[in-house]
């Protein structure tokens, strides 16, 4: 099972849970999963070419999916995963 | 009269919401914004009342998104626009200003600016205790108006900061988090304690408001100008909010009718050991690469910049430029502000004056271009970043003997007369 933080803008779909777990091997069957357990949940993290929109940034135990493998970075039994929203400069 | 403030908008989608403590769209996780009803402020300002309002960057209240005149932070703003004749001569240029934010009010940075923003609205939205992630000078910032404001504070920081930038939170007594990691790492992080918290994080849930304070340092430059826009501006880039909210204060003058035309070429400046952004400007792409910082000019070590994309926008829109420049250069830049002009800039200034030096030579920015770099933070906060290149004084003894040996001086006074 992977831990997956959720972020206050998708809260409304996994009813207000901050935290919930899935069985994925990587960050796009991830995405699939929530998908089928939370119905929406695909459209707000990709545009309809199915790519990750340019503002969600997703981190696998803190590091950023961007310096991994993207979509196809492997999740493993245990990992966390943080989805985020881009945020301003300071 | 309807309210100035007409919604929040998201950037990437549209879709409106109300003006409250939210910062993304829940449809696409865009950055929202404030919409103003431009027809309303333009029945109202007007470049007298302006002239005649407050000594700070309140007078431009009309097109800030505050909804009372209880301001937190009543001194912030309206810095010296200084005309530099000799940096100006020493690099080809006609007319160079200096917008000169490093004597801001109270903390020294264009932060305060931003700052007095958010935490005039925070309260307006009924918060008690305000937070930030930071690079250093927003922290000092946001500790130093919740001192004089009573409002609990919490800053976080990222582990290697410069001293003075340490120093400058912990003396107003908020509560100062270190996080161990660079400033994505701080960011991730505070976004997620943001969404268990209910405190005013002031870039992120507020990030809306406070990132409208930047528009005053393009309204204070045309006003200072006598109500001209720059041919060209030279903008340091970390998130790349401070650039975007440069264009988007211009096309505001014009919009409720301050100003005719806006003619000016933005242009961004970076560090090499950070350039995300230019990087990918140079590379003529819409769209940045993350990076892992490593540069002395640490306010500015942002390597996810979520900007990014609109300063490439702006940026673009404008038919500017932007460069970058390394570390050797940034502490080049740095002497050469000081030793030209009398102001002693963080590393950011160093950047700015870098690129700025970079785009003279390459002839991006030409002779006679009306030219205003913005110098945003005081380099009495990075000391470490030049300590090593500025020498030792002279020491001598307290006789005059020894100090004429030394100085090797003729009776009437020697070298100076």
């Amino acid at each position: 099972m992977i831990k997956v933080r959720i972020p206050t803008p998708l809260r409304p779909l996994t009813k207000g849970q901050g935290e919930v777990e899935a069985q994925a091997n990587n960050i796009a069957s991830m995405i699939e999963t929530l998908n089928n357990a939370h119905p929406g949940f695909k459209d707000r993290l990709c545009d309809e070419s199915g790519e990750l929109r340019r503002f969600v940034n997703i981190y696998v135990n803190e590091e950023d999916i961007r310096f991994l493998k993207g979509k196809e970075t492997a999740l493993n039994d245990g990992d966390e995963v943080s989805i985020v929203p881009a945020i301003a400069g300071g | 009269m309807m309210a100035k403030m007409k919604a929040l908008v998201c950037r990437e989608c549209g879709k409106e919401y109300p003006t409250k403590a939210i910062h993304v769209c829940e449809m696409c996780f865009g950055p929202l914004e404030v919409k103003y009803n431009y027809a309303e402020v333009k029945g109202i300002i007007s470049r007298k009342k302006i002239e005649e309002g407050p000594r700070s960057m309140w007078r431009y209240a009309d097109l800030l998104p505050v909804e009372g005149t209880n301001y937190l932070g009543p001194h912030a703003g309206l810095t010296p626009l200084v005309r530099a004749k000799n940096l100006g001569a020493h690099l080809g240029l006609d007319e160079l200003y200096i917008k000169n934010d490093t004597v801001n009010h109270p903390t020294l940075s264009f932060k305060d600016r931003v700052v007095a923003v958010a935490l005039t609205r925070a309260r307006e939205l009924g918060f008690e205790t305000v937070a930030c992630a930071s690079t250093g000078n927003l922290a000092n910032s946001v500790a130093a108006h919740a001192a004089a404001a009573g409002m609990r504070c919490y800053v976080f920081i990222p582990g290697d900061l410069e001293a003075a930038k340490v120093l400058g939170n912990l003396i107003y007594k908020p509560n100062v988090v270190e996080v161990e990691g660079n400033y994505d790492d701080v960011n991730r992080l505070c976004s997620e304690i943001a969404g268990e918290h209910g405190w005013a994080f002031v870039n992120i849930n507020i990030r809306p408001y406070y990132a409208e304070g930047s528009k005053t340092l393009a309204f204070e430059t045309v006003e200072q100008l006598g109500w001209r826009t720059p041919d060209q501006v030279v903008i340091p880039m970390a998130s790349g909010s401070l650039l975007t909210k440069i264009w988007k204060g211009l096309h505001e003058m014009k919009a409720v009718g301050l100003i005719n035309e806006v003619r000016t070429k933005i242009n961004g400046a970076q560090a090499e050991g950070c350039s995300p952004i230019s990087t990918a400007f140079k590379a003529g792409r819409d769209f940045f690469k993350p990076v892992k910082p490593k540069t002395i000019a640490k306010s500015l070590a942002i390597g996810n910049p979520a900007d990014g994309y609109y300063a490439l926008k702006a940026t673009g829109e404008s038919k500017g430029s932007m460069d970058m420049v390394t570390d050797d250069e940034v502490v080049e830049g740095i002497k050469l502000l000081a030793q030209t002009e009398g102001i002693f800039a963080e590393t950011a200034g160093g950047v700015t004056i870098g690129v700025l030096q970079k785009l003279v030579k390459n002839g991006t920015i030409k002779k006679g271009d009306v030219t205003v770099a913005y110098i945003t933070g005081n380099g009495l906060k990075t000391q470490e970043a030049v300590i090593d290149a500025v020498g030792r004084p002279v020491r001598i003894q307290p006789s005059l003997v020894a100090f004429e040996k030394t100085f090797k001086m003729g009776k009437n006074g020697g070298g100076d007369s």
